[in-house]
């Protein structure tokens, strides 16, 4: 069993807490990303759970044992690190087979699990190489490498491809997503690109200020924010927010947005009656914002609006718009008559928006 | 009332509960155990370094400050006696010479060899071909065993068989060599002369060091300000090595002030007591003359200075 | 055209003649050394004879048989001169094996362990280095009496790494410092000790820096003079620096050319090692300036 739980999980600097009470199970096999900005508490999570870092508080367990005071050697897991941690004194082939010489193992079986490993990542020419000879992305290939051969119970990922150009990273996020697939293990990955983790994860860990903020599959997290911070972080280009008020007249719902209103659909009502005359935040994303009236199953708002900047980026245009005080973003079809400095009047999907209560930040939306 | 969900800690989302960790006090206990662990490790391994620190340097520099209060002779324990070595000392004619002479020499010394350091540096910098034999060459004098190099000036300021003097009779400029160690003057002139060859290199090498890490582009923009090569001398590379001047300056003040061997070798001290330096004339009184309090006195004189001058250089360094 | 040849003379105006002076400064010693102690007696206490050159025309006033190797001879056999060349290499290949191990491990300490007042104690380190040998030297001689290390080149052993130990320390602090964590961390998830990563993966990696320790600590211990002058006084016990500035003037009278041709011997092993290795002294440099 290489499931992985963590138990009131707390890390404290001196006086800073990096890490607050988490608690979360992660089942054998599943590939779990957290993901946050930088300072979040997702690397020192990482390291503690492998036994780099000393926990503060609560308790780690790997399958059914207690870990925190069992040594990063004894754990059974393989890391891979942002900088890839290459020996650089040893060549491709003894780095990979560095960790089962420290365990005995018979040479053949080191020689058949290196060439193995070597083979399912490509890297078969490099093994006589040492890192100074290797471009980012081998080097890369080898340091995962050097954990597959391990056969751990868990491999744990520290932004492994923060280093790699563009493309490369493209490359090497369905690369680690096939290896998933092959070698069906538990893995816990790191990054601060939601991008990877949308796209990598089973489930998506959101940290914030060293607590969590939303665990769910990503789209569930995409779909259904907990709060503003994760319906803010997740989704690029990210979700438009706007401050405003509910108001209430005629037994409809309204968001006061200034020089404007909303008007929520009548299957709302119900849902946000508690919060009329409260300060609220609409949010919606660019791309349930269209440029043309459409009959569908949602309801449309018309918000007239100005444009500011146009990007077009060929497959889609992003557009700047102005409303009232309010800038928001909006990602249209390319045939799209948009021009900047020109009025325009858009269309918000009612079926897709969000409100968040302007205290808290909790998306009020989905309960 | 919908519930809050930023304030609650998401549960667990697993099936199973998982197993508890028997009890918080035990777990606390191997926690610290665990946390010592690195603890102990660094004591450890530093441990070593500690014990012969301690052993033989912090003992005996105390002992040092133990005997300059007494009136100890060598192999003879002395009574305690306070202060009266240094009050002494700092009525002894040939001490207040000897204190003279260390900060004459130290600074003349580091001056030039700051000077001449910046501009071999400054040559070096510039210097493509045979870089590696120029190098070397102008490191030598420092690998040299300091003592056998002085042997060899020591012959070359010899008052009879100087080269200098040959080299001024035959050009016609003196009739007579000058006796270079038997003259105050001149042998001040002769040990700060070596000193400053046997420097000269630390300070050529690690300045270079300090201007090869200086950006290109600085340079590159003070150009297109308008800049003269004195302005960007001045302006630019000056304050750039700074750091560098600092701590090397700070190490050759103290190994210039207590050095040793080249006055040792080169003149003893004299002629009148007009070249020792705060070590020879500690060699001199508390070993040759066997009077261990008055020698640690003169020796300890020495701390309380170069205590200062790595204080007001430290702070010069990290006010940058 | 004009412009390269505008450019050459610029260069040698303010490159290659500058530069001259400071070489000829810094090598005509040695030099000067050489040439004497190969000099016959009857030309180097001879107040006409160029002392710039040997003498090798036959014909001329001042020849006096051309070079010789009389002084060497003297050198070698009516000297313990060998004794104490060993003496020297005993003593500082000793007390630099010793120091190493010891700096290596304090290093690698501040270097690397999170530990209560390690700051202090990495401060404590560097500032014994400040505290000169000239000041202690007085005391440990009688610290080295008492250990009954007193008159033997064990007294050198046990006391050169007080000054050897915190400047290698420093040296590899700093070369500990570049080579980036998570290479250990890497180790010690793939199974090392705390211990067995620092020899398996640090060690192998810091070479260089090990290197040029190693150089520094050998040059020190080898020219040290004055622990060496106060702690022995027996002739057999000598090192190379002390024996041959203190052993080779009898009475009033100075044997120029031997003390010349020892002086030359005792540098030569610095020299050859300093030649083979002089990268590393450079780069050892280097390094401490940018620290």
């Amino acid at each position: 069993m290489a499931s992985v739980t963590l138990q009131e999980l707390s890390k404290r600097f001196d006086k800073v807490t990096a890490v607050n009470q988490i608690n979360l199970e992660i089942p054998d096999k599943e590939f779990v990303v957290f993901v946050g900005p930088s300072g979040c508490g997702k690397t020192t999570t990482l390291r503690m759970i492998a036994g780099l870092e000393e926990t503060s508080d609560g308790t780690i367990l790997i399958g059914e044992r207690v870990v925190n005071d069992v040594p990063p050697k004894d754990r059974n897991i393989a890391m891979v690190f942002q900088n890839y941690a290459l020996y650089p004194h040893m060549d491709v082939y003894k780095n990979m087979a560095f960790g089962l010489k420290l365990r005995r193992t018979p040479r053949p079986e080191i020689d058949r699990r290196v060439r193995e490993a070597a083979r399912i990542l490509g890297i078969e020419e490099l093994l006589d190489r040492k890192p100074r000879q290797l471009s980012g992305g081998q080097r890369q290939r080898v340091a995962v490498g050097r954990a597959i051969v391990r056969q751990p119970e868990v491999f744990l990922f520290d932004e492994p491809l923060s280093n790699l150009d563009a493309k490369l990273r493209v490359q090497m996020r369905s690369e680690l997503i096939k290896l998933h697939y092959q070698l069906e293990a538990t893995m816990i990955y790191v990054t601060h690109d939601q991008v990877e983790a949308m796209t990598m994860g089973d489930r998506i860990v959101i940290m914030n200020n060293g607590e969590i903020q939303q665990v769910g599959a990503p789209m569930e997290v995409y779909d259904q924010p907990i709060n503003m911070f994760v319906a803010g972080f997740i989704g690029s280009p990210a979700m438009n927010f706007f401050q405003g008020k509910l108001t209430a007249q005629n037994s409809e719902l309204f968001v006061d947005l200034g020089k404007f209103t909303v008007k929520l659909p009548k299957s709302q009502v119900n849902r946000f009656g508690n919060h009329v005359n409260q300060r609220v935040v609409f949010g919606i994303r660019p791309e349930s914002i269209s440029d043309r009236e459409e009959t569908g199953e949602h309801q449309q708002e018309r918000v007239p609006a100005k444009v500011n900047v146009v990007e077009p980026l060929g497959s889609e245009v992003m557009v700047e718009l102005s409303a009232g005080d309010h800038t928001f973003v909006g990602r249209l079809d390319p045939t799209t008559t948009a021009r900047p400095m020109h009025e325009m009047a858009v269309y918000f999907d009612m079926g897709r928006f969000h409100l968040f209560d302007a205290e808290t930040g909790v998306n009020l939306t989905h309960q | 009332m919908p519930t809050g969900a930023l304030e609650q800690k998401p549960r667990s989302f697993g099936t199973t509960t998982a197993v508890r960790a028997p009890g918080q006090d035990s777990f606390r206990k191997k926690m610290s155990l665990f946390f010592q662990r690195e603890q102990v490790l660094g004591y450890t391994l530093i441990a070593p370094a500690f014990v012969l620190l301690g052993v033989l340097v912090a003992w005996p520099f105390c002992m040092a400050l133990y005997f300059s209060v007494t009136d100890s002779w060598v192999g003879q324990p002395g009574a305690y006696i306070g202060l009266r070595n240094y009050w002494n000392l700092l009525h002894d004619a040939i001490f207040i010479q000897t204190l003279q002479n260390s900060f004459v020499f130290t600074f003349s010394a580091v001056l030039l060899k700051t000077v001449l350091g910046m501009a071999l540096a400054l040559l070096l910098f510039r210097t493509v071909r045979f870089k590696k034999w120029v190098r070397g060459a102008v490191l030598l004098p420092w690998v040299i065993p300091t003592a056998l190099s002085t042997l060899g000036w020591w012959w070359m300021f010899d008052s009879l068989y100087s080269v200098f003097n040959w080299t001024l009779i035959h050009l016609g400029l003196v009739q007579v060599g000058p006796n270079w160690l038997g003259t105050p003057y001149l042998a001040k002139i002769a040990v700060i002369t070596v000193n400053v060859w046997r420097g000269l290199p630390f300070f050529a090498i690690t300045m270079l060091a300090g201007l090869v890490s200086i950006p290109q582009e600085l340079y590159e923009a003070a150009k297109t300000d308008g800049a003269g090569a004195w302005a960007r001398f001045w302006y630019i590379t000056v304050p750039m090595l700074k750091p560098v001047l600092a701590i090397v300056i700070l190490f050759s003040t103290i190994f210039t002030f207590s050095d040793f061997n080249i006055v040792y070798v080169l003149t003893r001290g004299g002629p009148i007591n007009s070249t020792h330096l705060f070590a020879t004339l500690a060699n001199q009184i508390g070993l040759q003359s066997g009077k261990i309090g008055e020698g640690a006195a003169v020796s300890l004189f020495m701390f309380p200075i170069l205590v200062l001058v790595v204080y007001f250089q430290l702070r010069f360094v990290r006010k940058e | 055209m004009k412009t390269r040849t505008r450019n050459f003379l610029g260069q040698l105006l303010t490159l290659h003649i500058p530069l001259v002076p400071f070489i000829l400064f810094s090598l005509f010693p040695f030099y000067f050394m050489v040439i004497t102690s190969f000099k016959a007696d009857g030309e180097l206490y001879n107040l006409k004879a160029n002392p710039f050159i040997i003498q090798l025309s036959p014909t001329h006033p001042d020849y006096s048989g051309g070079p010789t190797l009389e002084h060497y001879q003297l050198l070698l056999h009516n000297t313990p001169f060998l004794t104490w060349l060993f003496n020297s290499v005993l003593v500082s290949v000793l007390a630099t094996a010793i120091s190493i191990v010891i700096a290596i491990l304090a290093a690698y300490s501040l270097a690397r362990l999170r530990f209560r007042g390690a700051p202090s104690f990495g401060t404590a380190v560097f500032i014994t280095y400040l505290v000169p040998t000239t000041l202690l030297f007085l005391p440990l001689a009688q610290v080295v009496n008492r250990l009954g290390l007193a008159d033997s080149v064990w007294a050198l052993i046990v006391t050169y790494p007080t000054f050897l130990v915190p400047f290698c320390t420093w040296l590899l602090l700093g070369y500990f410092r570049t080579i980036p964590q998570e290479i250990e961390e890497c180790a010690m998830v793939d199974g090392c000790t705390r211990f067995q990563a620092l020899i398996r993966i640090v060690l192998p990696v810091a070479i260089p820096g090990i290197v040029c320790a190693v150089l520094f600590a050998f040059t020190i211990s080898w020219n040290e003079f004055i622990y060496a002058l106060t702690f022995i006084s027996s002739t057999a016990q000598k090192t190379t620096t002390v024996g041959v500035t203190a052993e080779l003037i009898r009475g009033d009278i100075f044997y120029w050319g031997s003390l010349m041709a020892g002086a030359v011997l005792g540098s030569i092993p610095i020299v050859l090692v300093y030649v083979v290795f002089m990268d590393y002294y450079v780069s050892g440099l280097t390094q401490g300036a940018i620290k």
